[in-house]
Order: structure tokens, then sequence, then C-alpha cells
């Protein structure tokens, strides 16, 4: 028989080589090609007496199978049934589960009745989620001691293994370790496999194949451990093991800490592996299809997959990229300014690969930006990431400078000195004075617009902004600022500069707070607020934990500062006049920074106190100046009002035009200022919401607090309609 | 419907619940069929007038406490081979439960003389040992936030701002109470020594109790269950989102201000008039009131409260009726909780001390305290007591007694 995504060859001693080898792609995955090839080799192999034996690997050398194609869990139909569903993911269960029997039953095998043919695999590299499971239900598996990886991610993008992978996991390695793998997902290597039992021999990657065959040869009648008289999970099993009691109580209290009800993919491992103990491999497996189907049932992998996988990585490739310009070499950047953000900026960029001018007002100054890098590689050091003699290369390409002449041969520039228009223009003249004439010229402001400052220059079509996050090593999104003027050039070279430190960009617009701060301002402001009424502050705070936020806007606020609110909002209430619109924190604001002194965390405390060495405690005398409400809200109310305050004003942004598509809009919110990742993104959560539905709540919620929750016009047109295709 | 009257209480000394305690080499079997042997000598029972069922509580009956612990102690004592036996679970109110089933069962009609009690050996069968849906199946833990009884209690303390010293002060008392009523030989009468195989006293009285129990002695005990709660496995973190109104968990709850994990057994006769009448024994109390009810699970540990409200309301009493409270004191938030939501003074309520200084042999309590509550009612000449424990998964049962 011939196949499409893999060479079945039979050798004399009739062991077959199944070689996957998917056409037209550089890395093995689990498609529909595949899945429908392997059930057909799965019965040449158990019905063809001239096959003895079989070993699996791969014919790419990028590894062995990365995983099921996430694509194809996209093209399920949105109505189709549970039935559908399981018996769809049971077709491959089945069919590897086959492969480890020879299609003979776990009664027949466990009496001795019958034997099966023995599977080895050749592992030349990663074999992630599909991958990985299809391994263990090989009866051997030999793994290459060059790069590799195994791992269990599925439940990064909301799902559950759904091959088998909770269920062998736990057989080989036991509860403890299962519960680890398949929960949090992360790949381990070669050594931590063969020491949880996970595979069994490490060899030469030229040696394997003949290994495997080898092993296949030397035991003609095979089964996997738990089709043998006897078997024992390792580490004790089920409801009533004092070794694993503890530890499925232990895991579910962790669990829920970590992914506070949010993620219910984690909750169906820890039952797939719970169950999985006490039941038999054949229920077992059952039982994880089950789990698997509800996941697919629900929007929750859906969104996660289309934003965190797919999306990011579009963005990350450059889908906003104008395909005019020709790939642009960056070899060398100029930073301007080397303070909190330009240091942090250089870093990266030095981190990258890239030369760095790091320019300030004297060599001290610059020096000090430096010093950061110095810090944060003295940190890796210690913690054993990096080398000495790597962070002495990354160090010696930031070159620390107050002479403009430095940078007459950088490819960029990114400006981060003070936001003052005056000190900026001057920069930007004397930098133009001297850079090559092509080289963009990029400003990190995150407060005036970038048409304005590109009055300044004398190329406003080379200008563009690029705005980080900070801390800038740590925040993975920058977004990106066309001005009125500028053209493609400088979008190509930000995108291009963007994806070589290896951040996540968005393209928005030139307005005040551009797209993340347009949100997170009347987020903060709405916390605040709820503090005004006289909102218990914990219940704040904790409800926007449990909503997947991952610190709360009171806390937040304290990091940003709310002396910098306060500035913030001074400046806008100057600029704007009479069309300011008063958030109702104006006098709140100005009392708690200027009478009450609580500025922030640096500088000495905010809404939390912050002791030397301890934990942040809320501040002690709040309620002596803020006195507690007497009936106070319930957690949904509050909960209702921090989510639908960041939606509201995303419906906005995405109303005016300031972020441009759904995608942007979720990446944007997910990494730009840490919006619950389980919703795929705040227009995802409206698209699984239905957008009718939001408008309505939306409007429920401008009636009862104020105008700020109203839906823009747009999302009113849009009822029944969905912002993404169903992908 | 019948009535049913209590006859007789009795109770083995707690022993100390681990391989160092007094009662470890007493089998779990034993401790019951001693106490259903002190029942049947003061009854005047025999072979033609047993009662026609044993409802023992036991919470953890796998091991030797397995397979229906309560046939298997009646048929080791010398009670008829006729006297069924059946075993209940109702986690720390198993005995009171048991008591409101045997009474029940009279009431109706369908027995005339039955035995409640319990039964349960922490040393030999520890908590735990029976696994159980509800501390392992992650379905279950996930959809009610499932969390320790030490962090319940420690959210109690939390919720309703009860600290530290409130708690060490509780437990002061508690041990005061005990053995002032000890020394005063108000347990006389309830107390069955236990003996062994070649008939010497093991243990005749409570081996938990603390002379020297002072504000200083308790405040030198760190915090049982902020490890638990703050590092591994991180309860506290579930708790929160159960309670996000608080900041933090105040880990409030020592070894000292909760109960003690001890081993013992207890045992009550409880009949219709007639049965009484046949033995020649007279009632000591009716069973006035029972009740049972489901609570908060994350808490857990407020169902008295609720089940008090209830078991008042259904009988048609208010709180003044009631001149003796006694409530388990699993930890002393409960009972401060309970005395501050039912505003019931520290002067009525568990007045001879309780499981802070005696101990808590879970499955067993519920008889120990019911009667505790009847001595005292006796001597000090009260009319009615309530009796009821705070019980895990979040529930509440009560009985309200009555002098006859």
């Amino acid at each position: 028989m011939s196949y499409k995504t893999f060479t079945f060859e039979i050798d004399k001693d009739g062991i077959a080589l199944m070689t996957i080898d998917l056409p037209g792609q550089s890395m093995n995955v689990w498609n529909q090609d595949l899945i429908k090839d392997y059930i057909k080799a799965v019965d040449e192999f158990c019905t063809n007496d001239d096959i003895k034996g079989m070993v699996i690997t791969s014919g790419k050398s990028s590894g062995f199978l990365a995983g099921a194609d996430l694509r194809m869990l996209g093209t399920m139909p949105e109505d189709a049934s549970a039935k559908d569903i399981f018996d769809e993911n049971f077709k491959l269960q089945t069919a590897i589960r086959k492969m480890e029997t020879t299609g003979k039953t776990a009664k027949e095998l466990t009496k001795g009745l019958a034997h099966g043919k023995p599977v080895a695999c050749a592992l030349n590299g990663l074999a992630l989620g599909g991958g990985m499971e299809l391994a263990l239900a090989c009866h051997y598996r030999v793994v290459t001691d060059g790069k590799f990886q195994m791992g269990q991610p599925e439940v990064q993008v909301g799902l559950i293994p759904g091959a088998g992978g909770t269920q062998r996991t736990l057989r080989l390695a036991g509860v403890q370790n299962a519960l680890q793998i398949c929960s949090l997902g992360k790949p381990m290597d070669a050594k931590t496999a063969l020491s949880q039992g996970l595979i069994h021999e490490i060899a030469p990657a030229g040696d394997l194949v003949a290994n495997a065959k080898a092993w296949v040869k030397a035991n003609p009648k095979s089964n996997a451990p738990w089709d043998k008289k006897g078997f024992r999970i390792p580490g004790g099993s089920g409801a009533m093991d004092p070794r694993v009691v503890p530890i499925f109580a232990g895991s579910a209290a962790m669990a829920q800490g970590a992914t506070r009800h949010n993620y219910p993919a984690v909750q169906r491992i820890l039952s797939a592996i719970y169950e999985g103990s006490i039941v038999p491999i054949d229920t077992g497996l059952r039982i994880e299809s089950k789990y698997f189907t509800q996941c697919l049932m629900e929007p929750q992998a859906r969104n996660m997959i289309r934003t965190l996988f797919v999306n990011k990585q579009a963005a990350e490739k450059g889908a906003d990229r104008p395909k005019s310009v020709g790939k642009i070499e960056l070899k060398k950047i100029g930073v301007l300014g080397a303070g909190m953000m330009g240091a942090g900026i250089a870093y990266v960029t030095a981190r990258a690969g890239m030369d760095v001018v790091l320019l300030d007002r004297d060599v001290e100054a610059a020096e000090k930006g430096k010093a950061y890098s110095v810090k944060l590689n003295e940190k890796g050091i210690s913690r054993g990431k990096l080398t000495k003699e790597k962070s002495d290369a990354m160090l010696a390409k930031i070159k620390t400078t107050a002479d403009y002449n430095d940078l007459k041969d950088v490819d960029l520039i990114i400006e981060a000195v003070f936001e003052d228009p005056g000190v900026k223009k001057d920069v930007i003249e004397k930098t133009e004075a001297v850079i090559g004439k092509n080289v963009v010229f990029a400003s990190n402001t995150s407060t005036i617009p970038i048409t304005n400052l590109a009055k300044n220059s004398s190329r406003p079509d080379q200008f563009i902004g690029i705005h980080f996050f900070s801390p800038v090593d740590k925040m993975p999104l920058v977004e990106i600022i066309p001005g009125d003027a500028s053209g493609d050039l400088p979008l190509a070279a930000a995108l291009d500069y963007v994806g070589k430190i290896k951040k996540t960009p968005i393209v928005v617009s030139d307005t005040r707070g551009f797209y993340c701060n347009s949100v997170v301002m009347p987020y903060l402001n709405e916390a605040m607020l709820m503090v005004k009424e006289g909102i218990n502050p914990a219940l704040i705070d904790n409800v926007a934990l449990d909503m997947g936020m991952p610190v709360g806007p009171l806390a937040l606020g304290d990091e940003t500062s709310q002396e910098l609110g306060l500035r913030i909002m001074r400046s806008a209430q100057q600029e704007l006049g009479d069309k300011y619109q008063p958030s109702g924190l104006e006098d709140f604001l100005e009392h708690w920074v200027e009478t009450l002194g609580r500025k922030g965390r640096k500088a000495g405390g905010g809404f939390y106190e912050y002791p030397e060495g301890g934990k942040k405690h809320l501040w002690k005398d709040l309620a002596k100046h803020v006195p507690l409400a007497k009936d106070q809200p319930s957690a949904e109310e509050v909960k209702d009002r921090l989510m639908f305050i960041q939606l509201a004003a995303v419906a906005k942004c995405f109303d005016n035009k300031i972020v441009h598509d759904p995608q942007s809009a979720d990446l944007g919110a997910i990494f730009g200022w840490g919006f619950a990742p389980w919703t795929g993104g705040p227009i995802s959560h409206i698209d699984t919401m239905g957008v009718e539905n939001f408008v309505a709540k939306a409007d429920a919620l401008a009636q009862q607090y104020g105008e700020r929750f109203a839906p823009p016009a747009g999302f009113r047109d849009r009822a029944g309609k969905k912002f993404y295709q169903a992908a | 419907m019948a009535e049913a009257y209590i006859f007789d209480a009795v109770r083995t000394p707690r022993g100390k619940g681990k391989p160092d305690g007094s009662l470890h080499e007493i089998s779990p079997v034993q401790l019951g069929a001693q106490v259903l042997n002190a029942i049947v000598e003061r009854n005047n029972i025999t072979d033609e007038n047993g009662p026609d069922d044993a409802i023992f509580g036991c919470v953890m009956p796998v091991g030797e406490q397995g397979s229906n612990i309560t046939r298997t102690a009646v048929l080791m004592s010398n009670l008829p081979e006729t006297t069924a036996g059946v075993h209940v679970n109702r986690f720390c109110a198993s005995a009171l439960e048991a008591t409101n089933m045997a009474a029940a069962k009279v009431m109706t009609g369908e027995a005339d003389l039955t035995l409640a009690g319990g039964i349960e050996s922490m040393s030999r069968v520890p908590m735990g040992s029976d696994g159980g849906a509800m501390v392992t199946d992650p379905d279950v833990i996930f959809k009610n936030y499932i969390v320790p009884q030490g962090i319940s209690a420690d959210i109690i303390a939390t919720k309703y701002g009860i600290t530290r010293d409130d708690a060490d002060t509780y437990a002061v008392e508690s041990h005061k109470r005990a053995i002032r009523s000890w020394d005063r030989g108000d347990f006389n009468n309830q107390i069955i020594p236990v003996k062994d195989v070649i008939g010497l006293t093991v243990l005749e009285r409570d081996e938990t109790l603390r002379p020297k129990a002072d504000m200083q002695s308790m405040g030198g005990l760190g915090p049982a269950f902020l490890g638990l709660g703050e590092m591994m496995p991180g309860f506290d973190k579930v708790a929160l989102q159960k309670y996000p109104e608080l900041e933090k968990i105040e880990h409030i709850h020592t070894a000292g201000n909760s109960s003690g994990i001890v081993d013992g057994a207890a045992a009550i006769l409880i009949g219709s008039k007639e049965a009484g009448e046949k033995l020649g024994i007279k009632p000591r109390a009716r069973i006035r009131a029972m009740a049972s009810c489901g609570s908060e699970p994350t808490i857990m540990l407020t169902g008295p409260e609720f089940v008090t409200e209830k078991v008042l309301a259904r009988s048609g009493m208010t709180k003044s009726d009631i001149d003796l409270w006694e409530l388990n004191e699993a930890f002393a938030s409960v009972v401060l909780r309970y005395m501050q939501a039912m505003d019931i003074d520290h002067s009525e309520i568990n007045v001879n001390g309780g499981a802070i200084a005696m101990g808590h042999p879970m499955g067993a309590t519920g008889a120990m305290i019911l009667g505790t509550a009847l001595g005292e009612m006796e001597r000090n000449n009260k009319e009615t007591g309530l009796v009821t424990l705070c019980i895990g998964g979040g529930m509440g049962t009560a009985t309200v007694i009555e002098r006859v």
C-alpha cells in the first residue's frame, strides 16, 4: 500500500519502517491526511502476517512530530454535535490503541492468550502533543542525543491531550509527573524523560532507527506495560492510596490557584488522570476523549488558538508589513535617551544581536542606562541562564556616548528622551543632521501625538512611533504608530525591528494614549471610582485577579503611580479645555496624591503598603479616609464593571479605528495590559457572548453607572454578526 | 407518633490519637463492644429483650473500621445476636445523626429499643484513610472550592473578626472547664474506663487535658494551617476565590485552639416508654426535635447556626426555650462565630469544656457531647438542651433534648 504522508517499507526481517514526512511542510503534524494514512497503515500492520514489527520515525530534520495541526481544530463545524466530535477524536485514539495491541483485546493480552507485534519509535527531535502521544503508544522509544523535546502543551491553548497523553504518561511516569507534564504543558529534555520512564534509550542520531529495529527484532512478542498481568501505576493510584490522595488534593488546589477557574481544560486534565488512575487503559482513553470533546464544544480553545497561536504568529511574521518595501538590514540601532525606557530598549536590542549606540546628555548618563543591561545579565548568569562570555559579548554591543556623530552609521533611530516637546525637537534635529538619508526615526513617546512630533522632522515620511511598555525587557507587546505623514518605509522598518527583538507588534492610530493606554486608563479609573464609592478594595483587586487579570487594578495603579495619573489628568484638562470629559475622580485623585500623599509604589505606597522584605498589603488607614460603604456589591457586580469598562473602551477604539482589526485589538489587550488570556481577547470575548448581548449589558451598565460604559454605534449595528468569521 | 426517650448515655475516656496514646493498643471493635457492654449491664438487657438495632457513627469506615463496624461491635459485645447494626457517616456529627436516626426508628414504630453512638480510633485508622471523591476528585474539588477544615475555620475567623487571642482565650477556658468537671466528678456516670484483654484498665480519664494551659503556652504554638494555606499547595487562593471580600486569610488556629485527635467510643440507649418499662429503667430525657441542613461547603463549618434556626423553627421553639447549649469545639472559631451569630454567652455553652480540651473522636463525638449535656442538665436542673456539631462538606446536625 502507498501513503501520502509517510513511507512504509518492510525490510528483510519483516520490520516495517514508517517514516513520517508530510509533503510541503517543514514540520510533521497530525492533520487529516496523516490521520487517514495512519489508520490505513495500522490496519496493514495488524493484518499483514509478513510484518513482524514496526519502527516509526520522521523524515524531517526539524524533529519527529509537533502535535496536532491547530488549524485543523478550527475546521470543526460550529454546530458539530458532541457525538460527532467524540467520534472524530476517538478514531485516532482507537487507531493508536490498535497499533499498541496489534488489534488484540486487553483481556487476551493480559491473560497471555495473545501477544502483540513489537512497535518502536526512533525520535530524531521534538515530539510534542500528538507526537509524544504516538511515541508513548510504541513499546520502545529511542531518542536522539541531539536536540530533543517531549511534552504535552495542549493545555496552553485550552485543550487537553486527546490521543492518550494523559493515560500513558500516567501509566509510565506516575500520577505526580503526569499531572505536571499535562497540566503545565512544559516540554522536557531527554534526560528528564528517561528518568521518568517515558523513554528507554538515548542514542546518537545516526543509530536511532538501527537501535529501534534491533529492539524490535529482539522482542518478537511485545505488549505495552499496561497490557501485562499485574501492571501497577508507579507511585500509587486511585482515590484511597495514601501516596497519591494528597497529590490529587494538592494539585487541585494549586491548579485552582493558578487558573482561578478560568481554564476548564486544566480541571479536565486532572480529572482524566485521576479517573484514569482508577480504571483500565481502554476506559481511561474513552474518558480522556470525552474531556477532550468537552473542550472542543466550548469556544475557549478556539479563541485561544486563534489569538495566542495563529494571529500572534501572523503579527510576528509581519502581517501588517507593506510589501512594497524590501527587507531592511538592521545591524546597528541608535537609542536616544538612557532613562528607564531607553535602557530597556538598548537591552532588548543588544540581546537580539544588534549593535546599539546608546546616547544621552553625557556619557555618565548613558553608562547608567547600560548598567541596566549589566544588572539583568548578572541576574541571568546567577540563574545559570547566561554564560559570562555571552554576557560580555552582548554588553560589548552597547556603545555609550554623548556624541551625535556616533549615530552616523546606524540603521534605525529609537528615541526615548524626556516627554517634553522642546527636548524632543532638539534631539530630532541633532539626530537627523547626522544619520543616513534613508534611516527611519522612531519615537517611543507615549503621550505626544506622532504627527505633532513629525513636524520637527525634515523627513516626516520616515518618522514613526514605536511604543514600548515598561519594563521593556518583560513586556511582550509593541505598538507601532504611523503619523499622518508616515510612509511605508518606517512601518516596514519598525516591523522588521520588532520581529528581530521577538516581540509582538500591533499597528495602531495616532491618538492620545494610542490603543492600550486608551483602555487601561478608564479601567484603572473605574477601580478608583469604586474605592471612592466605598467599595471594599480587597474585593476589587481579588475580583480582577479571578477574572484572569495578572494583577489587580489598584495594585497596577500603584505601579503606574497615582502621581502620574494626576499629572496626565491635569495635562488633559489643560489641553482639551472645554472638551475635557470629567472622570469623576478629579477631586479624589488630587486629595489622594496631594493631601494623603499616596503617590504610588515607588513614592512610598498607594492603595497598598510595601513593607521592606514583606508582602504588600492594603493601606491600613484607607478606610479611615475613604470609609467602606455599608452595602457592598456582589463580586459579580464588581466583575461586570471591571470587565465591561475594558470591553467598552476597546469597542470605542475599534469603532474609532484607533485599532484596525479584531486581531490587533485582541493581541494588544492580552500582551499589552494582560487582558484575561482565556477569552482570546476582548473582541473574541464579545463574539463569544454575542455582540447584541454585549450591547445590552453595556447599555444596562451605562444606565446604572454612567455613559462611559455605553457601547459605540458601530457595535449596535452589528447585532447577530461576528467579528471573526468562523476560522 | 411515639416519643423517643433517652435511657442511658456512656462513653469511653478519650485517648490521645497517636501511637503513644493509651487506647492505641485497643482495637476499634473493642472500644465499641465495651461501651455496648456497659449499656447491657446498666440497663438489664438480656438475650430476650435486646435492642432492635444499633446505629453507630464512624467517619473512617475502612480497614478495621470497615465493613459495618457497628454490626461487628454488636457481635463482639454481650448484646444478643438479634440486635442488628448499621454504620452511618455524617462526618463529625455521625454519632448525633445516629442518635436522630435511632430516635426516628422509635418514633415511627419501626423499633422499640435502639442503640446510637459511634466509634473512632483515629490512632489506628487515621483521617484520610478512606480517600473519597470530596478530597480527591478534581471535578468535585473544583466545583465546590474544597479546602481542608482548618482553612475553613480560619476563613470563619477572618470573615467574622475572630482573633488569635479570642481563640486562645476560648481554648484555655475549655481546658479549665473540662478539668473542673472531671475533678468534680461530673462525668462519673458517663465514663466507662477502657480495659485490655487481660482485664487491666488502660484509660479512665481523658488523656489530652492540659492543666497548665494558659495564654502563654497557647500563644507559643505556631499556626497549624499557614503552610497549607499560603505555601503548599496554597489553599488560601481557593478560599479567596470564594470569599473575594477578604484581603487574605488570617491563620489563627493552632493545635491548641483546635480539637484534639483522639480515640474513643460512645453509646446511647433510646427507646419508647414501654420499652423502658419492660426493662425496668427510667427515661432520662425525651428527644424533642432533630434536624440536619446543608450549608456553604468552602467555609464549611457554619452549619450549626443554620441548623439551630431550622430545628427551633421546626419544633416551634425559640432561643429562649433552650437552657443549655452544646456545640462541638471542632475549632475555636466555630464556637465563637456561633456565639456571635446566635448571641449566646459563653456561660451558657459548652459549660463542661469540649473537644479542644478532651478531643474529638470524629465518629463518636456527637453521642459523647449529648451525654455531657444530659448530665449537666440533670445536675443543674435544666430543662432543655440543644446539641449540635459543624460538619465537613458544609452541613449541620442538631438535636434538642428535654428532661422528663
